[in-house]
């Protein structure tokens, strides 16, 4: 199938790529003064946490569309960008800590953005899970698409409250009304960045759009029994 | 359809799942027997010497009202699944936004009962005043349950007819749960500490606008779960 290549070599290249963004990032990038080599891991930490709560709102808006035109390549996008966004979640649950006990002194703290990128998360999972308790294709979408879309309204809760609680948090620094308050050369990395996880995110996505569709068949196929 | 008919027509919903609730009286004395029993394990869990019962009440409290309004929502469409009673409720002439009222209704007036009930139980055991805070008490308490139960009512129309119903309901909810429940913890502490309703009045906020939108959300996705 020429779809799932097409993923695959999206992702091959932005995998080349993230090895790019290493080395510019401790070669050619500054030392951050206060927080010293850690601050490095923001240049991955900061894109995954984008692209987690990004994939959360595609999913949600894949799913509203779903709801009306009732078609089922928004709902296969929908299930596939909900498993990308659950990796782009555990990266950020994953590398927010190995930041945090250089930094904080502790592996985690129940600081309010960390707090809620873990109930995103969790989120995910449960969608995946709603997702896997559902025999009847046609409710299982429907059921996602009402699951995504409460998904999605609750991010901006998730964001209201970082900027209302007392939070250890590090402020946003890129994206934020001001203009970005770092130097060019950081914000270089950051952006290429960005640019890579977008990419990876992108490939995830083809690759297990395709996947779903070919599961559909086989399930069409077989009357149902292929579903895992 | 005029809006007095919807609303007319919840209440007719609402009153058969309250008139079933009355006169098998099950589930509300289970969920307060499960109430007291989750104030004991508190009590046997805590050290009274170490931590005051003051600085725990909120959280003993906000735990105790979480799953007991958990175990309240799980009940909600399990009744209607027993000789197909909720096809039944579909084919009578009314809108599905009326079966989700309805059924928001019952909910609320089952879990308010739970808490009207719990409340008092949690002040006598663990020797909080609450008299004093009532007003604001009660306010903060009908946000947060309103936030739950209307997430919950949406989410336990569709759990209840997956495999593992009572497990995937938490799951799901809790996610959800857990902004309005910080929020709502929040305010009961410097509520029950005597601070000046000032102090809590933003949290206040948080919660009705979580209520205002989730209710909304809730009450335009509903019909996606149940249409056939």
């Amino acid at each position: 199938m020429k779809m799932i290549r097409v993923g695959r070599w999206i992702t091959a290249i932005a995998l080349v790529l993230l090895a790019g963004v290493y080395v510019r990032a401790l070669v050619y990038t500054p030392v951050e003064r206060s927080q010293g080599l850690a601050q490095k891991i923001f240049y991955l930490h900061v894109p995954a946490a984008i692209w987690a709560e990004t994939a959360m709102v595609l999913v949600g808006l894949a799913s509203i569309f779903y709801l009306f035109l009732k078609d089922p390549r928004l709902d296969r996008f929908a299930e596939s960008s909900a498993e990308a966004g659950a990796v782009f979640a555990a990266v950020v649950l994953t590398t927010g800590p190995i930041w945090g006990k250089p930094i904080w002194g502790t592996w985690w703290s129940w600081d309010a953005r960390l707090t809620l990128t873990l109930f995103l998360f969790l989120l995910y999972v449960g969608y995946l899970l709603l997702r896997g308790a559902v025999a009847d294709p046609g409710a299982r979408a429907r059921y996602a698409a009402v699951l995504g879309i409460c998904g999605m309204v609750l991010v901006p809760f998730v964001h209201l409250s970082v900027y209302m609680f007392r939070t250890l948090h590090p402020m946003p620094i890129v994206l934020k009304p001001s203009a970005p308050s770092l130097p060019p050369s950081m914000l270089a990395t950051w952006l290429f960045s960005l640019l890579v996880f977008t990419l990876l995110y992108v490939g995830f996505v083809v690759q297990r759009y395709a996947l779903s569709y070919l599961r559909e068949q086989l399930e069409a196929a077989t009357g149902g029994i292929g579903h895992a | 359809m005029p809006l007095p008919e919807a609303v007319r027509h919840a209440w007719y919903v609402a009153r058969k799942d309250l008139r079933v609730e009355v006169r098998a009286r099950t589930g509300i004395l289970s969920a307060l027997a499960f109430v007291i029993l989750v104030l004991l394990a508190f009590n046997f869990s805590r050290d009274p010497t170490a931590v005051p019962a003051i600085d725990l009440a909120p959280s003993i409290l906000w735990v105790t009202l979480t799953f007991a309004s958990m175990l309240a929502l799980n009940r909600a469409f399990q009744l209607e699944l027993e000789n197909q009673a909720f096809d039944g409720l579909l084919l009578a002439p009314i809108s599905r936004t009326s079966i989700y009222l309805g059924k928001l209704i019952a909910n609320l007036i089952f879990v308010a009962t739970i808490e009207l009930l719990g409340v008092p139980l949690l002040a006598l055991f663990f020797n909080v005043r609450i008299l004093p805070f009532l007003g604001p008490l009660v306010a903060t308490i009908a946000l947060a349950t309103i936030g739950f139960v209307a997430v919950g009512t949406l989410f336990s129309a569709m759990t209840v007819r997956t495999r593992f119903a009572e497990l995937l309901l938490p799951v799901l909810l809790l996610p959800f749960m857990i902004p309005p429940l910080m929020w709502a913890a929040w305010a009961t502490g410097p509520l029950l500490a005597g601070r000046p309703l000032s102090d809590i009045v933003g949290w206040l906020k948080m919660l009705a606008a979580y209520d205002i939108v989730f209710v909304g959300v809730a009450l335009v996705l509903f019909p996606a779960t149940v249409n056939e």
